[in-house]
């Protein structure tokens, strides 16, 4: 029987990619892995954080997480760093110069791309980047492939001295398949500290040389990938080939299992030779890939003829209905429309503590600039609590640049909404520029005590590790001394009422201010052991005026009544068009709707 | 009955969607079929329409669910039923949890929740059937049973053997064993095999 989690079992077992990666990671003996949390790529290290013989971490961001991996490879060992596709740009710095020092220890670099941006701001293809930094990639097309190509991964960073990227979308990391368990593998490299500093100090005089040294590598890497088994071609009709890889291979087979395919395992660089005999032999050539033309651009520059934009869409995922429409449309089928609902969008959960901060925000006049985290939701009405959200750290730095903008007259307008996570991630030198530069904005830290939209991983200020072991625990309130900031108080996001008064006071001064805004999110173990009485109402003091359902609770329902029912209900006005209830089901006893409600109709439940 | 097909699961995140769709996957697995799965994490948890894809067969390639493919769906939400419509065809089978969520709109007093809105289903001849997960889950004495109780609805228009799901959630859910099979088996028989 197929059991989750039975490493010992050598046979098949059912995963998911990211689970599938952290079992290729063990596999591959890799030595030390670290990343940040971002879907879709968080479970990789959750996962990998259960196998004994690997050393992972969360790092601060992902910056700091390649510069680990980057500084294990140069110890000898096989390193892994993970991130979501946006995670990428803020490693890009270490990336790009990573070509030029090359790895001594196998080095992979797993970028999870979003297409169709389930759970991100943006659908950049980071294909790109194998390309810019000059950096071979490799990518799988499901579980099964995601294990074996990262072990691949490993012996090519090796064999030719370069760290190698992984790309995984979210059709690939959150998609579950059999996968089987294979043998376990070991570095090739002798670990220790090896002095190279031609090698591995880039100043322009050894950077010039490893630049030539990497062109070099490039091109082994191209006669490499003519021959590399990931690179497949499926002979078929020859009427129609394909050129495809990743999950968009899987959506071609589907739609067409008659065709020729030319299936690419490996991204960057790509088999010159191997494209061109293949397109010789079909008669049309279609190339499918999603999001850029990335495949299509450098085919057509090696001046071969075919289609792929024009008809593949360049926005939002693929699927095997996509293509067979977009090439040989299905005749005489009819798909039902879809019909109007009130939509369901993700929102906050019931005893939240950012609503708290977001209620308030929304009785003030401000320009709140948001961040990355379960709090951008603050932006969906009745809060609308929230006017920017740009990428993680954004919020500092935009809140700034508007009252520089504004100058005096924006003195009392300018807030910026920041996650604990995500203040660490790349808010702090935000908040240095606001000192350094005499700004005058608030920056309310929304410390939750952990990372939660990404499903609750620790940061360096829960004091605990991936493992759960112990830390030291980021005191906020001393960092944000320690940069120079004067005013920083901590407020409790749930007492609406002197959250208000506070906010208030902070926002109106024209020098910086720090409010650190904690509660622990209402889904931690810690939050959940402390369980509150819910909140409950009385149908005959509920005036129906509404106050309460300004706070967007989703225990908090309206029920429309008719004349009638009110009197038959004994509703408090007879004009009355409805009343609130609570859902005690689903209520966590926070007591926020409790100081909004001015007729005493709620109020917190005995226990 | 099919030796493939294509399972459409939706509903409101925090219902046991993904639970429910891991046994109906393991049952698959052990059944002898080729599976995968796909589903969504981070934002669209947070209390949103949920919605997972199941494929199973000999050999599965794309994970994802065809417009107008879906042999069935599992719906733990009665709106949630009607939002999936374009994966559904007339031969679709609907099981309807009837249960209400309020979507935010609603529960607000913004919108109406639209009653009667399984008839979108009847006027589009597709067949639903009804089952009160919660209803079941009380009667056997555990809440947290409902999904469970509904995967039972569902494996009753499977090719995979009663003891094969026993076998399996006795397997892979750690607590209230007796209570989900319990609720297994009443799911089940409520679909009338």
């Amino acid at each position: 029987m197929i059991k989750k989690n039975n490493r010992n079992n050598n046979d098949n077992f059912w995963l998911s990619g990211n689970e599938a990666i952290a079992l290729g990671a063990s596999e591959a003996g890799v030595k030390v892995a670290s990343g940040y949390p971002g879907t879709p790529s968080t479970e990789i290290l959750e996962n990998l954080a259960t196998y004994k013989d690997v050393y992972s971490e969360w790092a601060p961001n992902e910056k700091v997480a390649l510069e680990v991996a980057i500084g294990a490879s140069f110890a000898g060992v096989r390193a892994l760093a993970t991130m979501k596709h946006v995670g990428v740009n803020v490693a890009a710095d270490p990336l790009f110069t990573a070509s030029y020092t090359g790895s001594r220890g196998g080095l992979v670099i797993i970028t999870a791309d979003d297409p169709e941006m389930h759970s991100s701001q943006n659908e950049q293809d980071n294909r790109n980047y194998a390309f810019a930094a000059k950096m071979p990639m490799l990518e799988p097309s499901d579980p099964s492939e995601a294990k074996e190509f990262l072990k691949k991964a490993f012996s090519i960073s090796e064999e030719f001295g370069s760290p190698v990227l992984l790309r995984v979308t979210t059709r690939v990391s959150h998609v579950k398949g059999l996968v089987s368990t294979g043998n376990k593998e070991a570095s090739s490299v002798k670990a220790g500290i090896v002095k190279d500093p031609g090698k591995l100090v880039m100043l322009p005089a050894n950077a010039r040389k490893q630049r030539v040294e990497l062109e070099k590598r490039l091109k082994k890497l191209e006669n490499f990938a003519e021959t590399f088994s990931y690179n497949r071609i499926e002979w078929g009709d020859k009427k129609t080939g394909f050129i495809t890889g990743g999950i968009s291979y899987l959506y071609v087979k589907n739609a067409f299992p008659e065709a020729s395919i030319l299936k690419l395992g490996m991204t960057w660089p790509m088999p010159e030779k191997m494209i061109k005999s293949f397109a010789d032999q079909v008669d049309e050539l279609y190339i499918v890939e999603e999001l850029d033309p990335f495949f299509e651009l450098h085919i057509k520059a090696m001046g071969i003829d075919c289609k792929g934009k024009e008809v593949i869409p360049a926005i939002g995922e693929l699927n095997q209905f996509i293509i067979k429409n977009a090439i040989d449309p299905i005749k005489n089928q009819t798909v039902f429309d879809s019909v109007e609902l009130p939509p369901r969008p993700p929102n906050m959960c019931p005893g939240c503590p950012h609503r708290g901060i977001f209620y308030n925000l929304s009785k003030l006049d401000v320009f709140v600039a948001g961040d990355i985290g379960c709090y951008t939701l603050g932006f969906l009405p009745p809060l609308s609590a929230i006017d920017s959200c740009v990428c993680m750290g954004a919020s500092i730095g935009v809140s700034h640049g508007m009252s520089k903008a504004m100058g005096e007259k924006g003195i009392g307008k300018m807030v910026a909404v920041i996650g604990d996570s995500t203040f660490i991630h790349s808010g702090i030198t935000g908040l240095v520029n606001i000192v350094y530069n005499n700004g005058y904005s608030t920056v309310i830290i929304l410390d939750n005590r952990t990372t939660a939209m990404t499903g609750h991983q620790p940061n360096p200020a829960t004091g605990v590790t991936l493992q759960g072991d112990a830390a030291p625990a980021l005191d906020f309130e001393k960092l944000c001394l320690a940069i120079g900031v004067k005013n920083v108080v901590k407020v409790n996001p749930h007492d609406i009422e002197s959250t208000y008064k506070i906010l208030k006071q902070e926002i109106d001064r024209p020098e910086p201010s720090v409010i650190i805004a904690q509660a622990p999110c209402v889904l931690l173990p810690e939050a959940k052991k402390d369980k509150k009485a819910p909140c409950t109402t009385d149908l005959k003091e509920c005036t129906g005026c509404g106050a309460c359902l300004k706070l967007g609770c989703p225990a908090i329902q309206w029920n429309p009544v008719t004349a009638l029912d009110a009197e038959k209900l004994g509703l408090k006005k007879k004009k009355q068009k409805g009343y609130a209830r609570i859902d005690e089901l689903l209520c966590d006893g926070c007591g926020q709707c409790v100081t909004l409600c001015k007729f005493e109709a709620i109020t917190k439940k005995e226990i | 009955m099919k030796e493939n097909g294509n399972i459409l699961f939706c509903g409101v995140g925090g219902q046991g969607i993904l639970l429910a769709s891991e046994i109906t996957a393991y049952g698959l697995i052990e059944a002898g079929f080729d599976v995968k799965k796909s589903e969504v994490h981070g934002m669209a948890q947070r209390g949103g329409s949920v919605v997972a894809h199941l494929r199973y067969g000999d050999k599965v390639y794309s994970p994802l669910i065809d417009p107008g493919t879906a042999d069935i769906e599992l719906a733990f939400e009665i709106i949630e039923a009607v939002r999936y419509l374009p994966f559904l065809n007339t031969d679709s089978r609907v099981i309807v949890n009837t249960q209400k969520i309020l979507p935010p709109g609603v529960a607000t007093g913004k919108m109406e929740y639209p009653e009667n809105i399984l008839k979108e289903l009847e006027k589009r001849k597709i067949e639903y059937i009804p089952a009160d997960g919660f209803a079941i889950a009380k009667s056997v004495g555990e809440i947290r049973t409902a999904n469970i109780a509904l995967v039972g609805v569902l494996s009753a228009y499977l090719p995979v053997p009663e003891e094969v799901f026993i076998k399996v959630i006795t397997g892979h859910i750690p607590r209230k064993v007796d209570e989900n099979i319990k609720a297994f088996r009443k799911g089940r028989k409520l679909a009338g095999t």
